[in-house]
Order: structure tokens, then sequence, then C-alpha cells
């Protein structure tokens, strides 16, 4: 049996009263692909938000390579090796497609502040080799030639591209991925497809939030179904399309659109 | 192998090209060092000392409000901090100036640590008020701590720096320091922002849960930034009250801290070069106003909305602007 990279252990989750996950366990296995999908409100992404530390969980435990960080603050969980793409987008917006790789490499590097105000050798060496790594990302994903331009004026489908370079710029182990391929159309969204299986391959777990059926299924090794804050089903992309809680919950209604 | 090399190759093309600014800044301070042999009197070299004690101010605090988004009312406070902390060593202790100048950056940056602490912890406006509070608490102990400071009178006996025996107390002769000490902290600013911690304070200014979400420790940057450009306003304010040889409450008050920001925000806020413009507004137009004293704050404010109403990025951007408007590729 392959190790488990996340356990979430009996989360539970509410604000004021009203219950947004409840008694949630699963794990996700190191090398998979994993998504959770489930209908509107079904808590998929206030659980997202609990695993990436910006929403605290009322109870339970979520372990990453077999420690307690549910008790961490985003950075720290990003610095364990847990990094994150968002639902609308979080760029920075004035600086260069370059730069915001370049922020990706910064809990990879060492400099300190009198280094910098230095501008020491070991800083100058550092920097070219951030530099290197993030346009070797560009590059990996067809952004090198917009190094230089400032991210904000990037279009929709390249700025998510250019979140997902910024993720990997901090070489995490577990990828959280909210919604992907939402507001993509057709041709990009598959192209992000390709690009998720890739890094797959190439050995990076990944759990996502993601609304595109046809990616879901195509892309999960493993499928988390989500409704009222309960888990409902799990499994392979066959077993969940079969199960009949799942018909009736989720599924049922997308065969009507 | 061959393919590493070549990125690596590359890197060092993406960071060598940018050591212009480097260049400007050494181009710059020479042009500068001619000033005490070109102007026509000492008044005009006691300005000049006044600009580039002003430009550590203005660009400190654009190091922490352009490039970090966090907002000080209190930046007039630390410069008197730095001042009196100087000064008092000086006349009580007998310490001299170049002791005072680093107990100076020690002291405002400490005391930046102890407000940032807490304030910084929350999103939103509380730095502002923490400072604003702190600026006004200053004021009043530099006037009511009469045994220390000597109150409404000012701080009075104050001896200047003096190398090989030599007293740097005119003007001429205490410009060299001024340059150098500006030369250096503009360096300083500049290293600081071609780093991984620039970048970091950058990054956390535009989206603080997009800097999270990739290992920034927000609330670790912000401080640090705030502790630096406090400290480099403490270093200002011991240059003055040795270039002054004196030191009086008035000076330091939030009225200051405040046509600092706006000097910021005319120099064109987060740009590199912005400070500049307004150190030069900041020295030059109150001599242009001395008959119009009590209008000086109002003739500012509305400069400054005639400005930014015009040019919402600043003096700075205007070339860039310009450029942009006649088709060719402006320069940031």
């Amino acid at each position: 049996m392959t190790a488990k990279l996340l356990q979430v252990d009996n989360l539970f989750c509410h604000f004021d009263g009203v219950i947004a996950v409840a008694d949630l366990s699963f794990s996700v296995r190191a090398g998979e692909i994993k998504a959770v999908i489930g209908p509107n409100g079904a808590g998929k992404s206030t659980l997202f938000n609990m695993i990436a530390g910006v929403t605290r969980p009322s109870a339970g435990q979520i372990r990453f390579d077999d420690e307690r960080i549910d008790h961490l603050p985003t950075f720290r969980r990003a610095r364990r090796g847990i990094a994150r793409t968002f639902q609308n987008l979080q760029i920075f917006r004035d600086m260069s497609v370059l730069e915001n790789v370049m922020v990706g490499r910064h809990m990879r590097s060492a400099a300190g502040m009198t280094q910098a105000i230095l501008h020491s050798s070991a800083l100058r060496a550092e920097e070219r080799a951030i530099a290197a790594a993030a346009m070797d990302l560009l590059d990996r994903f067809g952004l090198a030639s917009k190094a230089q331009t400032q991210a904000g004026t990037l279009s929709f489908g390249q700025l998510k591209v250019l979140e997902l370079a910024r993720s990997l710029a901090c070489e995490p182990r577990l990828l959280l991925l909210d919604e992907p391929a939402a507001g993509l159309p057709h041709a990009e969204a598959d192209r992000m497809g390709e690009i998720i299986s890739s890094l797959n391959r190439d050995g990076m777990t990944v759990l996502l939030v993601e609304h595109n059926m046809r990616m879901v299924m195509s892309l999960s090794h493993d499928i988390l179904v989500l409704n009222n804050g309960r888990r409902i089903a799990e499994g392979t992309a066959d077993e969940v399309r079969r199960h009949p809680e799942v018909l009736a919950a989720y599924l049922g209604e997308a065969e009507d659109a | 192998m061959v393919e590493a090399d070549e990125s690596v190759r590359r890197g060092t093309v993406l960071v060598a090209r940018r050591p212009s600014d480097h260049v400007w800044l050494i181009l710059i301070w020479l042009a500068l060092l001619t000033i005490p042999f070109i102007a026509p009197n000492a008044y005009v070299v006691s300005l000049a000392n006044m600009a580039l004690i002003n430009l550590i101010l203005i660009a400190s605090l654009n190091l922490l409000m352009g490039f970090g988004g966090q907002i000080s009312l209190g930046h007039a406070g630390f410069f008197g901090l730095g001042a009196y902390a100087s000064g008092i060593l000086n006349v009580k202790l007998g310490l001299s100036a170049w002791l005072g100048l680093p107990a100076a950056a020690l002291i405002a940056g400490a005391a930046a640590l102890v407000i940032g602490l807490p304030a910084l912890r929350l999103r939103g406006h509380y730095l502002s008020m923490a400072t604003l509070g702190w600026n006004a608490i200053l004021v009043v102990l530099f006037n009511q701590l009469v045994d220390l400071t000597g109150g409404p009178n000012g701080l009075l006996g104050v001896q200047p720096f003096s190398l090989f025996g030599i007293r740097l107390d005119t003007e001429p002769r205490t410009f060299p320091l001024v340059w150098l000490a500006s030369l250096l902290i503009m360096l300083a600013i500049l290293n600081l922002l071609r780093s991984r911690l620039g970048r970091a304070l950058r990054a956390v200014a535009t989206n603080e849960l997009g800097a999270d979400a990739i290992g920034v420790d927000s609330f670790c940057t912000k401080l640090l930034f705030f502790v630096l450009s406090a400290g480099m306003a403490g270093i200002a304010g011991s240059l003055y009250v040795h270039v002054n040889q004196y030191a009086s409450p008035e000076t330091f008050g939030i009225s200051g801290s405040i046509l600092l920001i706006v000097m910021v925000a005319l120099g064109g806020s987060g740009t590199y070069w912005g400070p500049l413009l307004g150190a030069l507004i900041y020295t030059a137009v109150p001599q242009l106003l001395l008959d119009y004293e009590d209008a000086e704050l109002m003739l500012f404010g509305l400069g400054m909305l005639v400005v930014l109403i015009v040019f919402p990025g600043g003096l700075a951007n205007v070339p860039g602007a310009f450029m942009r408007r006649f088709g060719l590729k402006g320069r940031s």
C-alpha cells in the first residue's frame, strides 16, 4: 500500500451553527490525483480552506506526512510542502510574470537581510538560481515570452497557468488545485488537464476541487463525493458514477443540464 | 547538464540586465557631489543637506508604504526619536555623534518592533492608527520631559560630528557626510528591493493571501520592513540633530508625518526614484512659500491633489506616461 500523504480524520467545521463539513475522514495517497466533487454548498471549498490553513476546523485532525498541521498558519503548511492555487486567482498583479514565479522560490531560498543589503556574491548567485528556476517553469508552461510583462495584463487562462507555475516553484509535495478549469474555454481546460496529468506522471500528488466532470472523470484516480458537508461516496470514477446516492445528489442534476 | 548550464546562463542574463539603477544611483550622487563647489552660498548647501536628510526620510517611508503597502502616520515621530536619542546621548552623556548614529537607528527600530508586534498582526489600518497615536505621544514627551529634551525651547548644545579633530560644523563640511549617508541608504533600499525580501514585501502588499499560500510569512515580512524603515528614519534624525546642533518638538509632529506621506505620493509611491523628487519638493517649496507660512500645508495639499489627479502614479511616472502616450516603450 502506498503511503498516505494527507490524512483527514473526523473533521468538522461549523459557522454560527451552520454545519459546513461534518465528520469527514479521508486520505490522499502519495502519487495520486484525488478529486473532491459535490453540488454547490457541499463543503468542498470549506474543506479546501481547512487543508490550506485559511479556515480553522471546529474539530478533527489534518495530518500531512504523519504530522498534525491543523494548528499551523498557511505559510507554514506551504513550507511543509502544501502549495495551492485559487479559484478566483491570487496573483501579484503589479509584479512581472517572472517575479510572480520568483516569489514562489522564496521559501526555497535563504538570503537574509544583511546579505540583501550588502548585495553579497552569495545573494547574487542565489538570485541567478531563482531566476533560472522560475524561467524554466515559464518555459515549461509556454509563458517564457511573457516573462517581463506585468502579470495583471495577462489573459485569465494565462493567469491560471501562471498561478500553477508559481505554486510549483515552491516544489510542493501536495498540490491543492481549486477549480483549475473554472472559467476556461474548452481547449484551455483540456490543456490544463494535460498539464495536471503530466505533473502527476512526474510524481506530483494532487488534490483538486473541480466542477468540470469531464476533467474529473478523466484525470482522477480517486474521487470523494460530498453532499451537505458529508461524504456520500468515495472511489474510482466508475464506482462513483454508479453510486446511487451520487446519482441522486449530484450527477442526476448534471444529466438534466 | 548542458540544459542546466543554459538555464543558469539565462538566469544570469535576467538578473544582470538590472544593475542600471545602480549605475544611475552612482552617477546622480557623483553629480550631487559638485553642489558645494557650484553653490553660490552656504545657505544653498544647507538646503542640499536638508534635502538629502529628507530624502532618507521619504525613501524609507516609500519602502514601507509604496512597496509594502503599510501606511505609517508616525514617520516624523521615528525621525524625532532618532534625533532626540542621538542628541540627548550627546548632550547628557557626552556620547560621540558617531555612536549616536547607530544608537538612533537601533532605538527607532526597537520602538517600531514594539509597535509593529501587535499592530501588524491585524490586517487593515491598525498600523496607521497605532503610529498616529505613537507620534502624538512622542510630541507630548518631547515637550514635557524638559530636563531631558529641553521642552518647547528645544534641545540645545548638541555637538556636531567630528572627524580627525575637525568639527563638521559648517555646511560644506557636513555635506560629504550627509551625501554619503543618503547614498548608502538609497543603495541599501535598492539592494533590498532587488532581493527575495523585497519581492516578498511587494507580494505581501499586492496579495497577502497569495503570498501566504506560497510560504511567505506576511507578518514577519511587514515587521522587518517596518523596523528597517523606522531605523532609517532614526538615522535621518541623528544626522539632523548633529548637523543643525539643535532639535525642537514641532519638527517631529503629526503634520510632518502627513507631509512625508504626501511627498511619497507626489514623487511616485512605489517607485524607486520618486523620493528624490519628493525630497526636492519637500525642501524647496517651503523656501518658495516663506512669505505664506500659514498656508504652506494647504498649498501642499492642493499641489498633491492636482498632481495626483493629473498623474495618478506620481511625478516619477510622468516620463513613462509620456512615452507610452507617444507609442515609445517606457521604462518603469
